[in-house]
C-alpha cells in the first residue's frame, strides 16, 4: 500500500456513492481498508435516493420498492442499526383489470384464477423458485473466466455446472430448455388467463429493452426470481422514507466501518500513471491518489468517459462502445391532493404494487412502439401510493403516486422536449381509467425519462441496468469479456456496478462481490 | 432502373484499372495482370530478371496505387496515431515518412505501413490492405477525422541507383537534398508533384503522389527524362527479389494478419517479426501495449529471421531441422530467392527459440521440380544479419550521380 504511506492518500477511491459504491466501501472499510467514497450528487445514494419532486413531497427516483437486496447483506452491514426500517412488508401485487376483478398474486396465494390456471400457478411458482434458487449462488461470486486455465476458474465453472445438475435430471432438462426463451412463450405453455400472463410477463421486462417476446425474457425473470428468494420472507418492501433511506443506512454502515464519503465531490477523470490508476481528479481540479480506483458509474461512463479510450485497447473498447445501454425505463411521479381510489381494488389493497398490464399482447404492443421512438397510448406501469404506508412523505392529508413506466423511448421522435408534458398527460389518462379522479387531485407531476435518467443520475443511455441484461452481456461477459470479475485491462481500475455481474436492481452483490475481489486480489499480490 | 442507365455489369470487370493502366498495357510483352487490393496490377512486363537488375542498374517505374491511402487530420490527429501504432509518431516530424505496424489487443500484427506527416496534425497513412474498420473504432473517443484517398493519389515509386538523376533530368531541383524518408513538395512541368525518399527496394529511390488526372503525363515525362540513365516499367515478381534482398515483409506472405487468422496460433506479433525496434513501450498506451509487455517479459517462442543457405536453389516453403537427418522441426520458410546481387541464397524464415540466434545453423529441406520429378536436399542454412542488401546510396545526401 505504497501510495497511502506516501502522505495524505487512501488505499481505495469509490467513484459513486450509489448503493453499490456504498456496499462495495463497507465491506472494503470493514477489511480495514481506508476507503475514500465520492459522490457527484449533494446527497448520497445514487439513483436510489428521495428526491423532493414538488414542495413537501417526495419519492424513490428511480427504484420504488426493496426486494432484490439480500437478506445477508442487510444483516452483515448491520443496516437496522443504521436506521433502515420498513413502511411496509410482503406488499401484494394487484393486477389491474378494467373488465374484471383484480388478481391479486402474492407470495402465499392468489385470488380470482380461474382453473385450470389456479392449480397451474402453483406448479409454475414452485418450479421457477426451484430454478430461481440454483441460479442464486452464482450471484454471490465473482463468475469464473474461461481459458484462463486457474483453478478458481474451472472450480466456478464446475459449480455451476453442479447447480444446475443437482436439480435432477427432468428438471435440469427443463430448465436448459427454458433458459433461452422468451417470456411470451413460456407464459402460453402455462396459462390461458390474459390478466395473469401479463402480470407474470411484467416482472420478466421490467427494466429491460424487451418485449415478451424477445429472446432471452425468461433468463431477466429467473434472475429477478433468483434475486428476490435470497431478499428473503420480508417480499416486497417500502422502506421507511423511500429509498433514500437504505442509502443513508448503507452510507451508515461504510462511515461506521471507518470510510469518509464527500458529496458534491464530481470526478473529472480518472489518473493514470505507468499503465496503471492511481487517483482521480475532481472537476475542481484536486487531485486524489489512491491506490486502487472501484467505479461505481456505469462502464461507458468509467471506461470511455472517466478514463479514456486512450488508456485502452481498440478491441477493448469497441465492445464497450456496443454495450447497449439505452433504457426504456421512465418514472412518473404525482403530488396528489388526497388518496386516489383504484375503482375495482379492495381497500386493503390500494397500498399494493398495482400492475398495468393486462396482457402479453398489451405489453409487446407498448414496446413495439419505442422500437420507433414513439410510446403507446396505453402503457403499462407498476404503481405504489408510498404515502399510504408512509404519510411523511407528503403533506398532512396529501399523498404521492409513484408508477414505473415500462416502454419509454429514449429518444422520442419529436425529442422530450416538446413531448414530455403530452406524454404526462397521457400518463394521468391511463390512470384515471383505472383511479376515476386523479385527474383532479393532481397538483404537480414529474416524468423522469430514460434521457433524464441519464443526465440526472449520470447513467449512460439511462439503462436501470447500466446495461441490457441479455445472454451476451451476462455472467461470464457481464459487462464486456476483458472487464470481468470486477477488473479492468488497467492495474488498479476497478467496476462495483450494475453493469458487472449479476446486475442491476438494488442487490449490493456486485458491490460486494467487487469488494471481496480486490480484497483477494491485494492479498495475493 | 431507367432505360438510359448504365448497364450494371461492373461485376463482370471487378478489378479497378489505375491510372496508369493504359501505359502499363502497352509496355506489357506478356500481358501478365494480377489483383492487388481491387485494382488489376501487372506481375512481369517481359522478364523478372531484366526488370530486377534494372532496379539494382538503373531506375524502374512501379504503379504503386492500389496502396490503400488514409488522410487522417484533427486536433487528436496524434495521439490518435500514437495509440494506434507501436512506435512514437510524435518522432515523425513534418515533412517526414515513418515504418508502422500495428496491433490488435492481444499484440498481434494487423498490418504494416507507412505514415506521411504532411504537416502537424495533417497525416497520411499507407497500407497494403484495407483498414477501414480497424481504423474507425480505434477513433472512438478521439477528435479525428478518417477518409479513404486511395483514388484520389496516384503513386509511382521510381527505384534505382539513377533514380535521383532521373528526377533532375524531369526538372525536379533539390530532389538531390532529400533524405531517406523525407517528403518535398516539387513543381514537375505544370504539376505539383509530391516526392518522398522511400520505398520498398532496399535501394535509392523515390515514390511521387500525384493528382490521378496527371497520371499519364507524368509516366510519360518520366520515361522520357530516363534517356541513358534508363528508365523501365517492372513487375511485382521483380520486386519481391528487391524487396526480400532489403529484407522487408509482405502481408499474407511474411504474416497473416490477426483479423484473418482463423487458426489460433497463426497469428504473430511485432516482436516474433523482428520488429521489436518499432516498439517503444515508454511512450504511453497503444493497443497491444499490455500483451506485447508480457511477450517482452517472457521471451517471444519464435522469431523471423535472414538466411543465407548453401547452393542456389531458393529454399521456398522449405521445412527447417535443427539436424540433417531431419528429426527435429524448428521452423518454416516464408519468403526465399536467390540473390543475385549478393550472390547467395537467401530466405526469410520463421524459426523457434532458441535457433534464432545469429549464427545458429540449420537444414533447409529443399524440394527440387527437376521435369516433374521430385527431387529433395538438405542444405545447410545460416541465421544471418538482415538485410541481406544495403547500398551506401541508400542512404548517402545527395546521392552519386550515377
Amino acid at each position: 500500500m505504497t501510495a497511502a504511506a506516501q502522505g495524505p492518500g487512501y488505499e481505495v477511491v469509490v467513484i459513486g456513492a450509489g448503493h453499490n459504491g456504498l456496499v462495495c466501501a463497507a465491506y472494503l472499510a470493514r477489511a480495514g481498508r481506508k476507503v475514500l467514497v465520492l459522490e457527484a450528487a449533494p446527497t448520497v445514494g445514487g439513483a436510489a435516493v428521495t428526491q423532493e419532486f414538488s414542495p413537501g413531497f417526495r419519492v424513490s427516483s428511480c427504484a420504488h420498492l426493496l426486494h432484490l437486496m439480500p437478506e445477508f447483506l442487510c444483516s452483515e452491514l448491520a443496516l437496522d442499526k443504521h436506521g433502515l426500517e420498513f413502511a411496509a412488508n410482503a406488499l401484494p401485487t394487484v393486477a389491474l383489470s378494467t373488465e374484471r376483478e383484480p388478481l391479486v398474486l402474492d407470495a402465499a396465494a392468489h385470488e380470482g384464477l380461474l382453473e385450470p390456471d389456479g392449480s397451474a400457478y402453483a406448479g409454475y411458482r414452485a418450479r421457477m423458485a426451484e430454478f430461481a434458487a440454483a441460479l442464486q449462488p452464482l450471484f454471490e461470486r465473482a463468475p469464473p473466466r474461461l481459458g484462463t486455465g486457474a483453478y478458481a476458474d474451472w472450480a466456478g465453472l464446475l459449480r455451476f455446472g453442479w447447480q444446475i445438475r443437482r436439480l435432477g435430471r427432468p428438471r435440469m432438462r427443463e430448465l436448459l430448455r427454458i433458459g433461452a426463451m422468451n417470456v411470451y412463450d413460456l407464459l402460453q405453455e402455462h396459462f390461458s388467463d390474459p390478466g395473469l400472463q401479463g402480470a407474470l410477463a411484467f416482472d420478466a421486462v421490467l427494466g429491460t429493452n424487451f418485449g415478451p417476446r424477445s429472446p432471452g425474457t425468461v433468463l431477466t425473470l429467473l434472475c429477478r426470481l433468483a434475486a428476490q428468494g435470497a431478499a428473503g420472507v420480508g417480499g416486497l418492501r417500502l422502506p421507511r422514507g423511500g429509498l433514500g433511506a437504505l442509502s443513508a443506512a448503507l452510507a451508515g454502515a461504510a462511515t461506521a466501518a471507518g470510510a469518509e464519503i464527500r458529496t458534491a465531490a464530481a470526478v473529472a477523470r480518472i489518473l493514470v500513471k505507468d499503465d496503471r490508476a492511481y487517483g482521480v481528479q475532481l472537476r475542481s481540479g484536486e487531485q486524489i491518489r489512491a491506490d486502487a480506483v472501484v467505479s461505481n458509474a456505469d462502464p461507458k461512463s468509467s471506461l470511455l468517459g472517466l478514463l479514456g479510450a486512450e488508456h485502452l485497447d481498440t478491441g477493448f473498447v469497441r465492445r464497450v462502445h456496443h454495450l447497449r445501454t439505452h433504457g426504456l425505463t421512465a418514472k412518473l411521479h404525482l403530488a396528489l391532493r388526497g388518496p386516489p381510489r383504484f375503482s375495482t381494488v379492495p381497500g386493503a389493497l390500494q397500498g399494493g404494487r398495482l400492475l398495468v398490464a393486462p396482457s402479453l399482447h398489451y405489453l409487446e404492443r407498448c414496446f413495439n412502439s419505442t422500437k420507433y421512438g414513439e410510446y403507446s397510448a396505453a402503457p403499462a406501469m407498476e404503481i405504489i401510493v408510498p404515502t399510504l404506508h408512509d404519510p411523511a412523505l407528503a403533506p398532512r392529508g396529501a399523498h404521492v403516486l409513484s408508477a414505473i413506466v415500462q416502454y419509454l423511448p429514449y429518444q422520442l421522435r419529436g425529442g422530450w422536449d416538446a413531448g414530455r408534458q403530452p406524454c404526462v398527460d397521457v400518463l394521468i389518462a391511463a390512470l384515471e381509467v383505472h383511479a376515476p379522479g386523479i385527474t383532479g387531485l393532481v397538483q404537480a407531476a414529474e416524468l423522469l425519462t430514460p434521457l433524464d435518467i441519464e443526465q440526472r443520475f449520470h447513467i449512460q443511455g439511462g439503462h436501470w441496468h447500466h446495461g441490457e441484461l441479455a445472454f451476451d452481456q451476462f455472467y461470464m461477459v457481464r459487462p464486456v469479456p476483458g472487464a470481468t470479475q470486477y477488473s479492468t485491462p488497467l492495474a488498479g481500475l476497478y467496476l462495483c456496478g450494475a453493469g458487472s455481474h449479476p446486475g442491476g436492481g438494488v442487490m449490493g452483490y456486485a458491490g460486494r462481490n467487487a469488494a471481496r475481489r480486490i480484497l483477494a486480489l491485494r492479498a495475493a499480490a | 432502373m431507367s432505360a438510359s442507365a448504365p448497364p450494371r455489369t461492373f461485376f463482370e470487370q471487378p478489378l479497378l484499372k489505375t491510372p496508369f493502366h493504359e501505359r502499363s498495357r502497352a509496355f506489357s510483352q506478356l500481358d501478365s495482370f494480377v489483383p492487388w487490393a481491387g485494382y488489376t496490377t501487372v506481375d512481369v512486363f517481359s522478364s523478372v530478371e531484366q526488370e530486377y537488375f534494372a532496379i539494382r542498374n538503373s531506375a524502374t517505374l512501379y504503379d504503386l496505387t492500389p496502396m490503400v491511402k488514409y488522410r487522417i487530420s484533427g486536433p487528436d490527429a496524434l495521439r490518435y496515431l500514437n495509440r494506434l501504432v507501436t512506435r512514437d509518431v510524435a518522432k515523425i516530424r513534418p515533412g517526414r515518412v515513418g515504418y508502422c505496424v500495428w496491433c490488435n489487443d492481444a499484440g498481434h500484427l494487423i498490418d504494416d505501413g507507412t505514415i506521411f506527416c504532411l504537416a502537424a496534425g495533417e497525416y497520411r497513412l499507407c497500407t497494403a490492405e484495407r483498414q477501414l474498420d480497424w481504423l474507425l473504432d480505434s477513433a472512438i473517443g478521439f477528435d479525428v477525422q478518417l477518409e479513404e484517398v486511395t483514388e484520389q493519389i496516384a503513386a509511382l515509386a521510381l527505384q534505382g541507383p539513377t533514380s535521383c538523376a532521373v528526377l533532375r533530368r524531369r526538372g525536379l531541383s533539390g530532389v538531390e537534398k532529400l533524405r531517406p524518408f523525407e517528403i518535398g513538395q516539387f513543381q514537375a512541368g505544370p504539376q505539383a508533384l509530391m516526392v518522398s525518399r522511400t520505398g520498398f527496394t532496399g535501394d535509392l529511390g523515390y515514390e511521387l503522389w500525384m493528382d490521378p488526372a496527371s497520371a499519364e503525363s507524368q509516366w510519360d515525362a518520366l520515361m522520357a527524362a530516363g534517356g541513358t540513365r534508363g528508365v523501365r516499367p517492372i513487375g511485382s515478381r521483380a520486386l519481391n527479389i528487391a524487396r526480400i534482398e532489403a529484407g522487408f515483409l509482405l502481408p499474407n506472405v511474411d504474416f497473416v494478419s490477426a483479423e484473418h487468422t482463423l487458426r489460433t496460433g497463426r497469428d504473430r506479433s511485432p516482436l516474433e517479426l523482428g520488429l521489436a525496434w518499432l516498439v517503444d513501450f515508454g511512450k504511453g498506451h497503444f493497443t497491444g501495449r499490455r500483451s506485447l509487455w508480457k511477450e517482452q517479459q517472457r521471451g517471444v517462442a519464435r522469431q523471423l529471421v535472414g538466411l543465407d543457405i548453401e547452393g542456389n536453389k531458393p529454399a521456398h516453403h522449405a521445412l527447417l531441422y535443427a539436424e540433417r537427418a531431419g528429426d527435429h522441426e524448428v521452423g518454416s520458410v516464408l519468403s526465399a530467392t536467390w540473390s543475385p546481387t549478393c550472390k547467395r541464397n537467401i530466405a526469410l524464415a520463421m524459426v523457434a527459440a532458441p535457433h534464432f540466434r545469429i549464427g545458429s545453423t540449420m537444414w533447409a529441406d529443399i524440394y527440387l521440380n527437376r521435369e516433374l520429378v521430385w527431387e529433395r536436399r538438405m542444405a545447410r542454412a545460416l541465421v544471418v544479419e538482415r538485410p541481406f542488401f544495403s547500398p551506401e546510396r541508400r542512404r548517402a545526401t545527395p546521392p552519386a550521380d550515377f
